[in-house]
């Protein structure tokens, strides 16, 4: 469809510009207004950074925020080791005993609802008498962002051309290290987007969170939700622009590693 | 034996550590919410009375399936409060998922007609928001769609309407944040198939003198329903026990199942009734769930 460029009607690039001002004003009006000095939220009075200074010094916030930041690190790093494994397993095993099952169990959580996802890891967590908190929160969203993990690092396997390895291995390889030699190095900046995504989804979790954590471990988004069930507060509105921020830098990064990606993709398709 | 099945023995091996996380932390628990559903309300830590206790040996087993209580099913499908829940979730994904196809399609077509440089961007753009909070994007129409918030304020200045309207708390506001969040589940799928199909086709419908409409309507849509159905059951499955936007958006007076599950979890506290509402919505939304894996899984598998 791409060589198809005279079909770019007016109604093509207007619903193309509609939809993207749709997806992107809210965000953008939400930044505008984290520096408005006023503390009405709503009335615009000059610029100002006291929202950020005031969060900076919201104490129970920050440590909400630094846990955060700790779980979606740990959870993301965990989930990229075994969505990985699970991802080369699926693409490189061909149809093993329990295959089916397996995938199910990993593309299950892409669309189960948040609600007994977190509800029944909590039994789960209860039923084995563990402690409530960090951990049991890294082993909630490890869960769902492996999952997420494993179909980026798939679809990289899937579009890599086989031949690769069975050259390494034609060459003397055995199969450990041609996948360490061949294979990872081609995949490690889907590998690496894959990890970014795990991180983000985990800071941006309610929901799994809320069932999976104890008391006196609130994360960022359990602080903000909670703040935000009271009313609009423009600290909230600086806190959300700094989340905003972290993450357009993670994006960028992952960016630039696909991009990586698809150039080594294709210049080692020749071969 | 050929170097690439040397490969596959050391590859089953790489599933063995995922297979056991996944079983553990996602297959187990569902049977920890099957067991708790089943078993009364306690005023206790945890709030509940187990069933049985596997280490007292097979009478003990015997005298806990008699005592097995389907009380809290028999609440469930007593009490309107949650019927009506189940019939609200779903009917809310069903009319979401309506109005994402209309919006999502459109642009997904857009996407595909941008020259091939292009394209790349305008994917980007669309996945931007999705690795943006989904609570600060719902807060941020909070921002805009309050009293006196952003979207009134336009409305007062054009004067096209003399009075601030109410907004918040309102099922325009839901489905305004649902259609919000899940656009890009929508658009991506839809592209995906777009993008891949022949404009060859396209040109032989128009060289035997169909008309633009009747090309696209004979053509490129029927091909496009793999996408259609991807895009759907990406929005629909996940709407259908959505919390966060029906609780911030939409009004109080009637619920969806998410918010009804987490009243019952958090505020009344009652475990094994949160358990069965969390069963009977699996039950529910079992046949979309198989319907989606085996989309998923034919869609990874062929590339």
């Amino acid at each position: 469809m791409a060589s198809a460029t005279n079909r770019l009607s007016p109604f093509n690039i207007t619903a193309l510009a509609l939809g993207l001002a749709f997806l992107y004003l809210p965000i953008v009006i939400l930044i505008i207004y984290s520096f408005n000095a006023s503390r009405l939220v709503t009335v615009w009075g000059g610029w100002s950074l006291q929202w950020y200074s005031e969060f900076f010094n919201d104490s129970a916030m920050i440590d909400a925020a630094w846990m955060s930041l700790r779980v979606a690190a740990t959870s993301a790093s965990l989930a990229t080791l075994l969505g990985t494994l699970a991802a080369v397993a699926l693409s490189r095993g061909g149809g093993f005993k329990g295959r089916t099952l397996f995938s199910g169990m990993l593309y299950a959580p892409l669309v189960m609802p948040e609600v007994i996802t977190g509800l029944s890891l909590l039994l789960l967590f209860v039923a084995l008498n563990a402690e409530r908190g960090f951990w049991t929160v890294v082993i909630a969203h490890t869960t769902l962002t492996m999952c997420f993990v494993a179909v980026v690092v798939q679809a990289r396997l899937g579009a890599l051309d086989r031949s690769l390895e069975e050259a390494a291995m034609d060459l003397g390889c055995d199969p450990a290290r041609a996948f360490l030699a061949v294979t990872l190095p081609l995949i490690l900046p889907s590998v690496a987007a894959g990890w970014m995504l795990a991180f983000t989804l985990s800071l941006d979790d309610l929901v799994i969170a809320s069932f999976t954590t104890g008391p006196g471990s609130a994360t960022l988004p359990i602080r903000i939700y909670s703040e935000v069930r009271l009313g609009v507060k423009p600290e909230i509105n600086a806190i959300c622009t700094l989340v905003v921020a972290l993450i357009a830098v993670v994006i960028v990064v992952a960016s630039l590693a696909s991009k990586i990606s698809d150039a080594r993709g294709k210049s080692a398709a020749p071969l | 034996m050929s170097s690439s099945s040397l490969f596959t023995r050391p590859a089953r091996l790489a599933a063995i550590a995922p297979y056991l996380w996944m079983g553990l932390f996602f297959l187990v628990p569902f049977l920890f919410v099957l067991k708790i559903s089943l078993s009364q309300t306690a005023i206790a830590l945890p709030p509940y009375t187990p069933v049985f206790d596997m280490g007292e040996g097979w009478e003990a087993i015997k005298a806990a399936l008699a005592a097995l209580s389907f009380d809290n099913f028999k609440l469930l499908v007593s009490d309107d409060l949650y019927i009506l829940s189940y019939l609200r979730s779903l009917m809310v994904a069903a009319i979401s998922t309506a109005i994402l196809l209309v919006i999502g399609y459109p642009i997904a077509y857009g996407m595909a007609c941008l020259p091939q440089r292009w394209q790349g961007v305008a994917m980007m753009l669309v996945i931007v928001p999705f690795w943006t909070s989904f609570l600060i994007r719902i807060y941020a129409w909070i921002n805009i769609l309050q009293h006196d918030g952003l979207l009134n304020q336009v409305l007062l200045a054009l004067h096209l309407v003399s009075a601030p309207v109410v907004w918040l708390s309102t099922d325009s506001a839901m489905y305004l944040g649902i259609v919000y969040s899940y656009l890009p589940f929508m658009i991506l799928p839809l592209y995906a198939t777009l993008a891949k199909m022949d404009p060859a086709l396209l040109e032989a419908a128009f060289d035997l003198g169909a008309s633009p409409r009747q090309a696209f309507w004979r053509v490129t849509f029927p091909l496009s329903l793999p996408g259609v159905g991807a895009g759907a059951l990406l929005c629909f499955i996940p709407i259908v026990g959505e919390f966060v936007i029906p609780d911030l958006l939409a009004g109080s007076d009637s619920l969806m199942i998410g918010q009804t599950l987490w009243l019952e979890f958090f505020t009344n506290k009652d475990w094994p009734v949160a358990s069965a509402t969390a069963a009977v919505l699996l039950l529910l939304l079992l046949a979309p769930l198989l319907l989606y894996d085996r989309l998923q899984r034919r869609q990874l598998e062929q590339s």
